[in-house]
């Protein structure tokens, strides 16, 4: 670590001194970040993005974004003579007749299934800690819009090469936009250029997908790791850390080495999978005919979910006034994801309305300790997976001997049923982890070492928990609900927005219904005092615990925060 | 290859007069007496005939019907020809036991002779379908790429792309062509068992039926270019692996990172 450290410390002099650039710079190079494995998860999230961006361009070389018809003439034998896309037939070409064109390909789509898979995991770490509060809430709203342009990117992607898969996709989509009551089939004329499927709406989609979706995402990426910078990270509690400090590594050198060595990890551990597993058989679909389709036309999975409503949705439609009413599409298509979408987005601002804290927060939650967000988000994770079990209801109708129309309804009762149960059974689950804290500080942890008394009575030796574990049980600032509005003032005059202020009241005691307790600080002392004392044995205490900047050693590791504002 | 159309099974003169016979109500013995002039090698398929009608009426006439007229809830076997006896039978799906959405085949427990014994009979009772020859099956100077275009068409939406089966409503299922040859392929397409359409020698020409034969034979042996398929289920299972190994390996490699460098 030390010749890490002084290597990085002359580079940054070496740079220095040449172009003076650094200098104001310099500051932020030493800039502390905390260490915790969940906090590379929005790292891979980068880093798949960017193997995205470097694959992506190598496929642009060699695909040709037209639906131009061709009679395939490449090296792949089983499709020789058929008449296809240019699309297709140029994937076709990238696959097996380009210089490790298949292997890109493929690295590229497992990179694009990893990229959302990480997001959505980078997404509830934040969630579930609390991390999105303020002053973080606009990250948060940058990280949902990343989220939708992610799968819309993602299908954008899917639906390129023109294979029968992704034209099954592409009907579907130009189903759901004719359903947009009374504007759809003009709008669906609009984007297709005309009837389905069309020449126009593969060169569009690829200036969509090339240009237009990365552009936004790389921007919004950018934005989002500045706020990072200037709000700094998150730490979780821990003795010594405040929400006032951080503890951690400085940025340059430990993080950038760390973080360049673990590019390398993920996308060599992509590359491997690639190399080894097959993704998108394009050839094994043939080219997209519009009277043809596959057993088994899936969504890639992150699509899935919106595949599995569409599925499970009522067969409503409506001829009112000479226009048709798909509601079976329209809702499960846009109506509800765009709630869904509105929802993630806006929820840090719910929370705060409702718990009425405004405060800044740089010492993450522990999840246990925020039972009704917790729950939540173990009723959007519930959701999200019944719809997208039910996006592939007909693999599972073979695999264990169902039949669909058994799925469909199991997911149409269980989308309602199901959510509501995993929150209270999570809200339950925090609660009893809450009360199990308070047991460790007023009791000690349990040891499982069983002593026999002189007369007879067997106990079991409690120990003190350690500091550490003190201050991050303690770490929870205890907070009350806000007040029931009284009706009318003592004059009589009635409380202004009377209605919306006793929803909120009532929310948010809700929010804290049940909370276990904090215990004082006196009665942490009367009962340490109490297991001192009360059984004679030994205790060993277990405070040998050390921050990590004892061992970096000459590295300053606590800053604060205040102090950091002023150079920023 | 040359145009085969429907070739006359060995069986056929016998079958034509046997359903004659049988329509005239005359009795099965006399049957017997009327062809009993005829060549050896016709009288090997006499008795074959009569070997199967035993054969069928211990197994198959309790639901088929006595003669193959069938009954209220099951099917007439008249006309439906050898080739659905065989196809029924080496697939062991007959004699039908456990009612349900769909007739599962089971290990079979007749053996070829048998099986053709049974076919001869039925084939007796009214022209059907005759068991594809040899020379029919033979794919060989069958185009591969048209025979991807005609599966892609005429199969794929219910066996799937790769064949590998798929779902049809209310439980039914089209099952995985990955082990089954080239007659009972034929045979299905012709005779077009539960919910699969027939596909006669009149909307799908032999030629075709061979090209067919030939694009299965290569989904059945031709290994994916690509990589270990994950059993050709489409995304789905791509889903399922970025998940559990792809992101699973990575977050195993982060924690023992987090763990390792401090
Ligand atoms: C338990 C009743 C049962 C028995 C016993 C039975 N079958 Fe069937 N069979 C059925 C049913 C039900 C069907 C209809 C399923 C279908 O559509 O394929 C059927 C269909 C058939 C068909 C296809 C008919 C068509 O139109 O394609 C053939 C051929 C056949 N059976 C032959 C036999 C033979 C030969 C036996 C004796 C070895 C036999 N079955 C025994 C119930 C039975
Ligand atoms: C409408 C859906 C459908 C289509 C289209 C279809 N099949 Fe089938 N197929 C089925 C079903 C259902 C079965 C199961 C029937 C049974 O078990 O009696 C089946 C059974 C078969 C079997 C027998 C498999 C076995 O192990 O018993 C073969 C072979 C077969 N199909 C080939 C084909 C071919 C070749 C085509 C295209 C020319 C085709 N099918 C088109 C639905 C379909
Ligand atoms: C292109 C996609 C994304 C990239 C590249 C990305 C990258 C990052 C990185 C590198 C961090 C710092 C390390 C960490 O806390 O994990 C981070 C933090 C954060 N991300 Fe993302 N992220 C993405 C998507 C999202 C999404 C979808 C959300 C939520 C909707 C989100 C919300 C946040 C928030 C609130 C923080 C601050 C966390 C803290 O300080 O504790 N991000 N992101």
């Amino acid at each position: 670590m030390s010749l890490t450290t002084k290597v990085g410390g002359a580079t940054i002099d070496y740079v220095d001194k040449r172009t003076g650039i650094l200098g104001p710079a310099k500051a932020n190079f030493r800039k502390l970040f905390p260490d915790h494995w969940s906090f590379m998860l929005g790292e891979i999230v980068l880093y798949s993005f960017i193997v995205l961006l470097l694959t992506g361009t190598y496929l642009t070389f060699f695909f040709k974004p037209s639906m131009a018809e061709v009679v395939y003439n490449g090296s792949y034998v089983p499709l020789k003579g058929i008449e296809m896309s240019e699309a297709y037939a140029s994937t076709l070409h990238i696959s097996f007749d380009v210089r490790g064109g298949l292997l890109i390909r493929q690295i590229h789509h497992w990179a694009a299934l990893f990229f959302v898979a990480a997001m959505i995991v980078h997404m509830f770490r934040v969630f579930f800690t609390g991390a999105f509060r303020r002053p973080r809430e606009l990250n948060w709203v940058v990280g949902g819009i990343m989220l939708m342009i992610g799968l819309l990117e993602g299908f954008a992607g899917y639906s390129l090469p023109d294979d029968l898969l992704s034209g099954v996709g592409v009907r579907i989509v130009s189903g759901i936009v004719e359903a947009i009551p009374i504007v759809g089939t003009y709008l669906m004329f609009f984007i297709w250029g005309g009837e389905f499927p069309g020449t126009d709406f593969i060169p569009r989609l690829f200036i969509v997908h090339v240009l237009l979706f990365p552009a936004i995402l790389l921007a919004l990426v950018g934005v989002h790791l500045v706020l990072i910078f200037y709000l700094k990270h998150t730490q979780y509690p821990g003795r010594g850390r405040t929400e006032d400090n951080v503890v951690g590594y400085p940025l340059f050198p430990i993080y950038t080495a760390k973080a360049g060595g673990f590019f390398f990890i993920v996308f060599g551990l992509i590359t491997l999978v690639s190399a080894v597993v097959t993704i998108n058989p394009v050839w094994a679909y043939g080219p997209y005919v519009p009277d043809q389709v596959t057993a088994d036309s899936q969504p890639d999975w992150y699509i899935g979910f919106l595949d599995g409503m569409l599925r499970a949705f009522p067969n409503w439609e409506w001829i009112l006034f000479g226009h048709t009413w798909s509601w079976n599409v329209f809702i499960p298509g846009l109506v509800m994801p765009g709630i869904l979408f509105t929802a993630l987005a806006l929820y840090p601002f719910f929370e705060s309305w409702i718990t009425g804290d405004k405060r800044e927060h740089h010492i993450l939650d522990r999840p246990r300790n925020a039972p009704v967000r917790t729950g939540i988000g173990v009723m959007a994770i519930t959701f999200f997976g019944i719809a997208t079990i039910n996006g592939a209801n007909d693999l599972l109708a073979v695999g264990f001997h169902l039949s669909i129309n058994q799925i469909t309804w199991f997911t149409r009762i269980g989308l309602f049923v199901a959510p509501p149960l995993a929150f209270v059974a999570t809200h339950r689950l925090c609660i009893g982890l809450q009360r199990r804290d308070r047991d460790k500080l007023l009791h000690g942890r349990e040891t499982g070492r069983i002593l026999r008394l002189p007369h007879g009575e067997f106990i079991e030796v409690h120990e003190p928990i350690t500091d550490t574990e003190k201050a991050v049980i303690l770490s929870h600032p205890q907070r009350r609900p806000l007040p029931m509005p009284a009706k009318t003032d003592e004059n009589g005059v009635r409380t202004p927005r009377y209605r919306w202020r006793w929803i909120q009241a009532k929310l948010s005691s809700f929010w804290y219904r049940d909370s276990v307790e904090t215990p004082s600080a006196a009665e942490i002392e009367a009962a340490e005092e109490h297991m001192r004392h009360g059984i004679g044995s030994e205790h060993e205490h277990r405070g040998d615990f050390e921050i990590s900047h004892h061992e970096i050693g000459e590295s300053e590791t606590v800053e604060a925060l205040t102090s950091r504002s002023e150079e920023d | 290859m040359t145009r085969a159309p429907r070739r006359r099974h060995p069986f056929a003169g016998v079958a034509v007069l046997l359903v004659g016979l049988v329509a005239t109500g005359t009795a099965f013995a006399a049957v017997n007496a009327g062809t009993s002039a005829q060549a050896s090698g016709a009288v090997a398929s006499q008795t074959q005939v009569e070997a199967g009608r035993q054969l069928y009426v211990e197994g198959c006439a309790s639901c088929h019907g006595i003669a193959g007229e069938g009954t209220e809830e099951y099917p007439s076997l008249i006309g439906t020809g050898a080739a659905a006896v065989d196809f029924q039978m080496q697939t062991g799906k007959m004699p039908a036991t456990s009612p349900g959405v769909q007739v599962i085949g089971k290990p079979r427990n007749y053996s070829d002779d048998e099986i053709a014994a049974i076919a001869a009979y039925v084939a007796s009772l009214g022209a059907g379908p005759a068991i594809p020859t040899a020379a029919e099956l033979d794919f060989a100077g069958a185009d591969l790429s048209e025979g991807g275009t005609l599966f892609r068409t005429n199969c794929m939406q219910c066996h799937n792309f790769a064949g590998k089966g798929g779902a049809l409503s209310d439980g039914a299922f089209a099952p995985s062509l990955m082990d089954v040859d080239s007659k009972i392929i034929w045979e299905a397409m012709l005779t077009g068992p539960q919910n699969m359409p027939i596909f006669s020698n009149e909307t799908l020409p032999p030629e075709s039926k061979q090209a067919i034969l030939k694009w299965i034979d290569h989904l059945q042996n031709d290994k994916d270019p690509g990589g270990l398929a994950l059993g050709s289920m489409g995304p789905v299972s791509e889903g399922v692996f970025v998940w559990i190994v792809g992101l699973g390996l990575v977050l195993a490699v982060t924690v023992w990172i987090g763990a390792k460098v401090r």
